[in-house]
């Protein structure tokens, strides 16, 4: 008896909903607390068509789950959490009205569905925002759920935008609507075009989904339309890739330039140049651990501060290195590559022995974290940082090997040593300050390389062969070799990524550059005729 | 020792014919083109970059030709052939600097370059026969080294380097002899003591003699081909050259 | 011919190593089998495994001068031969495992029914045959060093060039084997073996027989190596170190000499690597490590490159010195290790046996000028001792 009563009721008040609907938002809002599923999709159709912008904070609530109703009367409100109970708000005015505890009210249940229909609601009331944020947000949101009861007004609102930026955006939203409405073949034909240049994956999604319920006759431009977005997205696609190649090219670079001093241009095969990078991203470390306990507003300033640090940390053990054991061994290219290996040893260990064995924490400043987009690019400021830095380090080294009074002693001596040494210049001394700046800048490739990799004792290590790699197949004593090598090795590395995977990708380079070799023994800018004897 | 030559090709033993090569854009030879008959004593004199040293490494195979024709015996493209090749068709060739075998002995340097089979095999079975021990012998006379057989030619003064290479060089029994600046840092007996030897040696094979020593080149009394900038600027006796106002100009007047 | 060629192999020297050689490949295992436990000379098995462990590091050490110190190729890749050689082993020990895996499929080792591979590689057929195992353990490494110095000897890479590729290759391969789709157990490598030829890997018996066969292996590739040295083809090899174009213009193929060398020397380095895994009881792809190489390459320097046996000295003594630093100081054997390299190549570039052999010979010709001064006063330089080769 009970029962019959109360479905009775039920039924009655959905059909009352409606004539009450024209009036009223809030006994609208009111009678989504007594609604099912079914019954709160259409009442929220009806609270939108409505055009009232102050019942969005309560449909949002709603999308919230913060939409209750008070048990004793059934009125609705949006609630906080104040302690124990809930504080509760007007759902249209917006003011406080008390406290309730939880016992007393209802929570509205909501599902995807009503979800999806109460974001394309809230897209289509804020439409007609003053605020032209809000409008473009809202542009936005009916662009991502299109529906066809959004339809009419998105046209009014158009009519009214002055906005180019908002009207255009309008405009794809207003298409992506019609796809799914009952529109005219004509109109449809058009929509798929402005989709189409909007471009992206999104729009291909937009398609496909609305193709799925259209008309046969469209499915051509459809798929022309998809078509054309994706060969659009395959020229995005290798941009990012291109850009990821250069970005690790960059890597390369920075690990490669200091040997391409002490290798290319001294002939020295420094197997502890993977350790100088070592030292110079610890370098970065202690910085900055000195910075944290004492002045943590110079945080940002960290890596400026480290830059220098590094560089004479490691050109002092380049000099250390160079006074105490590579001078002895000039001429015995192979030796040298022995005792080097064994100075990197002691490195590694002596770091392990001093700052442990595990990863050190090296933290991103502020301008160097977090990413933008370009197109469909994603371009992460760190990546780029080190672009532009490995690039400045190059040029400011080919600026002072070809401009600065030591760069000219320095091209002197490893040119003619004995003639260099009989027009007054101290040989030894330049072979020393050559290792040194080499070590140097392999110390500042390390501060960079600390934003990017695990601060640990066998950082060097991984970088080694890499480097050894880019500078021999750019070709020994050349620093354009060394940039074109290394910017050309990380594109071809990232490019064989997505058809080899990872590992296999950087197999095939490496046994490409051995293959190479084999063609061109002396890399990729050869110096040629009779200085060069075999 | 005609000192007109006919257009048309002699039986040669070695013939080049426009042969040009470049480094880097330095013209290093320049339509060189020079004979050397069977049996012939021939000395090249030159500035410094004039292209001899060039010359005799196209001859040899260590550089290739950027155009021309390098051929032995009337039928051998040395072109095509690599430095192994070229030796063993009979071409040998001393380096400037000399250059041994410093941790092998005197002896062991000979038995080296001997001609025999030269495969790995060939070398790893090998066993000194009585007639190769005779041969090193009779080479060992004949470069004064006799009595140093069994020392290491690191310990050897630098003339005796040059005789043993020049002794390596017989003992590959070559038809042709490449010989670059031979008596550089010898005294002037030793100097004396290598004509000899050179003018020896020419009588069983051809010689070619690279020198900036004109006292030596008198002293060998041969044909003398001057070269510069890469080809050849004057050919004939060593009075007749020396005589050449081109030669004066390019090279003796400097 | 053959009879000269090893005739003139047994010289002095190398007759008394291959004695202590066969007297050690006949004492260990003896004092270990025969005499018990409570003995004060019975060798413990683990420690007759490291010492097989280190004779085999020896005949690495041993191929590698072959290259390096005869020929003047400095390797930095031979681990890499060396691995070759003990995965080749590694695969026919995992085939004996049979049905003993934790899975039990009777085909497939235990790390392919865990990948859910349904049938064995074609490259693992073969493997459960001993002999076509063995071959393997030569063919491979033999075939990886002549493709690679077929094409490094003939465009004439030279010098450190030819070190800095050798490195890239064996960095190549370990990435290679760390792939789990490579089918060589990727990480973990094969390990867990049971039996080689019927007895189990880790009876007593079948230890001293390995230790036993490493120690005649060892002996062996020194005959071996010292007859190739000691003929006309060693003098040649020589040659080629100290002035390649010398020999080039002589007429010999240097690619050849040297290709032939490598792989040779790649074949005994791959011995090794099959006498070692089982000695282990494990090979993964760590064995690839350029560090590895890199040691292998300061052994070599310690006992003396160029005189076949300082390498094994420098093997057992460097290694020696690893087992005890890293079980008594850790900390320590890098900076060890580190300082050998330093040391050796700044004060002893001849490493021990080298520098003992110039001592000796400049001591016999102190005796020797002065013998002759007392008898006929000559401008001759002081006769020096072939014992220099």
């Amino acid at each position: 008896m009970l029962r019959l009563f109360l479905s009775t009721l039920f039924l009655l008040l959905a059909l009352v909903a409606p004539s009450l609907a024209q009036s009223d938002p809030k006994a609208l809002i009111d009678a989504l607390g007594k609604a099912d599923f079914k019954q709160a999709e259409d009442l929220i159709g009806q609270i939108a068509a409505s055009g009232d912008p102050r019942v969005v904070p309560a449909l949002n609530a709603f999308g919230d789950g913060d939409l209750y109703a008070r048990k004793s009367d059934g009125a609705v409100f949006i609630t906080k959490p104040a302690g124990a109970n809930l504080a509760l708000i007007d759902p249209l005015s917006g003011e406080s009205v008390g406290e309730a505890p939880k016992g007393a009210l209802n929570k509205l249940k909501i599902n995807n569905t009503l979800r999806r229909v109460l974001r394309a609601a809230t897209g289509g009331l804020t439409l007609m925002s003053p605020d032209r944020a809000a409008r473009l947000s809202a542009a936005d949101a009916v662009l991502r759920a299109p529906s066809a009861e959004n339809l009419a007004l998105l046209e009014t609102a158009l009519a009214k935008e002055a906005d180019r930026e908002v009207k255009a955006r309008m405009e794809e939203a207003r298409a992506a609507s019609v796809l799914v409405s009952d529109r005219s073949i004509e109109e449809k034909n058009a929509a798929i075009d402005t989709i189409a240049r909007i471009g992206g994956r999104d729009a291909i999604s937009l398609l496909l989904t609305a193709s799925a319920t259209m008309d046969p006759g469209l499915k051509p431009a459809v798929n022309a339309a998809v078509a054309r977005i994706q060969t659009t997205l395959a020229f995005w696609d290798m941009g990012q890739n291109v850009w990821y190649g250069l970005s690790l090219g960059s890597v390369l670079l920075l690990a490669a330039i200091g040997l391409a001093i002490t290798f290319g241009v001294m002939g020295i095969i420094n197997m502890a140049h993977g350790e100088m990078v070592m030292l110079g991203a610890y370098s970065t470390y202690v910085v900055q651990e000195a910075i944290r306990t004492s002045a943590p507003h110079l945080f940002d300033w960290s890596l400026a501060i480290a830059l220098p640090v590094a560089f004479l940390v490691t050109a002092a053990v380049g000099l250390v290195i160079e006074r105490g054991v590579i001078r002895f061994l000039y001429g015995r290219p192979l030796e040298t590559l022995l005792a080097t290996w064994g100075i990197s040893l002691v490195l590694q260990q002596l770091v392990r022995s001093i700052f442990g064995p595990t990863n050190r924490e090296v933290g991103n400043p502020s301008w160097m974290s977090g990413a933008f987009q370009l197109g469909e690019m994603q371009v992460t400021w760190n990546r780029l940082w080190i672009v532009v830095f490995s690039l400045s380090i190059f040029i400011g080294l080919l600026v002072l090997m070809k401009r600065s009074a030591f760069g000219l002693q320095m091209r002197a001596v490893t040119q003619n040593r004995r003639m260099a040494s009989s027009m007054g210049i101290r040989t030894p001394w330049v072979d020393a300050f050559t290792f040194a700046l080499g070590s140097g800048i392999a110390g500042i490739a390390g501060v960079a390389l600390s934003q990017i990799d695990n601060v640990s004792p066998n950082l060097g290590q991984s970088y080694i062969i890499d480097s050894f790699m880019v500078v021999v197949f750019g070709g020994v004593g050349n620093l354009w070799g060394t940039l074109v090598g290394a910017l050309s090795l990380g594109v071809l590395n990232k490019f064989l990524e997505p058809w080899t995977g990872a590992v296999l990708g950087k197999i095939l380079v490496l046994v490409l550059i051995i293959l190479f070799i084999q063609k061109r023994p002396r890399g990729l800018f050869a110096l040629k005729g009779r200085a060069v004897e075999a | 020792m005609n000192l007109v030559r006919s257009e048309t090709r002699p039986k040669s033993l070695l013939y080049l014919d426009g042969v040009s090569v470049s480094f880097d854009g330095f013209k290093a030879l320049n339509s060189l083109s020079f004979v050397v008959e069977p049996g012939e004593l021939r000395a090249i004199i030159g500035p410094n970059g004039a292209g001899k040293t060039t010359m005799m490494d196209i001859i040899t195979g260590k550089t290739r030709p950027d155009t021309g024709q390098v051929v032995f015996e009337d039928l051998i493209d040395l072109t095509k052939k690599d430095e192994a090749d070229i030796a063993q068709l009979g071409i040998g060739r001393k380096f400037q600097k000399p250059t041994v075998f410093e941790s092998h002995t005197v002896w062991d340097n000979l038995e080296l370059a001997l001609n025999r089979k030269r495969g790995v095999f060939a070398t790893l079975f090998y066993r000194l026969t009585a007639e190769d021990r005779d041969r090193i012998e009779e080479i060992l006379a004949t470069i004064r080294l006799s009595h140093r057989r069994d020392e290491l030619a690191a310990s050897l003064s630098h003339g005796q380097k040059q005789w043993l290479e020049i002794g390596m060089l017989l003992a590959q029994e070559p038809k042709l002899l490449l010989v670059d600046e031979p008596v550089a840092g010898m005294t002037d007996a030793e100097t004396a003591e290598t004509a000899i030897l050179l003018k020896e040696i020419a009588k069983s094979r051809s010689v070619v003699v690279v020198e900036h020593d004109m006292g030596f080149i008198r002293d060998l009394g041969v044909k003398v081909t001057c070269l510069a900038e890469g080809s050849v600027l004057a050919e004939g006796s060593i009075d007749f050259v020396s005589n050449d106002p081109k030669v004066i100009e390019n090279y003796l007047g400097r | 011919m053959i009879t000269s060629f090893i005739l003139r192999a047994l010289e002095g020297r190398i007759v008394m190593t291959v004695a202590v050689l066969a007297a050690v490949a006949l004492a260990i295992p003896a004092s270990n089998l025969l005499l018990s436990p409570d003995s004060a000379l019975h060798v413990p098995t683990y420690a007759m495994s490291l010492m097989g462990k280190y004779l085999c590091y020896a005949l690495l050490a041993l191929a590698l001068d072959l290259v390096w110190g005869y020929c003047g190729i400095l390797s930095l890749g031979h681990g890499a031969f060396f691995a070759l050689g003990g995965y080749a082993m590694g695969m026919y020990l995992m085939r004996q495992i049979g049905s003993r895996g934790v899975y039990g499929n009777p085909l497939l080792p235990d790390f392919m029914v865990f990948l859910n591979w349904k049938e064995l590689p074609w490259f693992w057929h073969g493997f459960d045959m001993f002999w076509f195992a063995m071959l393997m353990v030569v063919v491979v490494p033999g075939l990886l060093a002549f493709v690679f110095g077929w094409f490094a000897f003939r465009s004439r890479v030279n010098g450190v060039y030819l070190s800095i590729i050798t490195q890239a290759m064996t960095y190549a391969l370990m990435l290679s084997f760390f792939r789990n789709d490579m089918g060589f157990g990727g990480n973990n490598g094969l390990t867990d073996y049971k039996e080689i030829l019927g007895f189990s890997v880790q009876a007593d018996g079948t230890r001293a027989v390995l230790f036993a066969l490493s120690a005649l292996m060892l002996a062996l590739c020194l005959v071996l190596a010292s007859a190739i040295t000691r003929s006309k083809f060693g003098k040649v090899l020589v040659g080629v170190r100290d002035a390649e174009s010398r020999v080039r213009f002589l007429g010999f193929r240097v690619e050849n000499i040297k290709l032939f060398t490598f792989v040779v020397s790649a074949m005994m380095a791959g011995i090794a690597g099959a006498l070692f895994v089982p000695q282990v009881g494990i090979i993964n792809p760590g064995e690839f490590a350029p560090a590895n190489s890199i040691e292998v390459v300061v052994w070599t320097a310690v006992g003396g490159r160029g005189t076949l046996i300082g390498p094994i000295i420098g093997a057992v003594l460097v290694n020696g010195g690893k087992s005890f630093f890293t079980g008594a100081f850790p900390e320590l054997w890098l900076y060890a290790l580190g300082a050998l390299f330093i040391g050796v190549t700044l004060f002893l570039p001849k490493g021990i046996v080298g520098t003992v052999q110039s001592v000796l010979a400049a001591r016999r010709a102190v005796k020797a000028a002065a013998g002759r001064d007392a008898s006929e006063n000559d401008d001759r330089a002081p006769s020096q001792v072939q014992a220099a080769e």
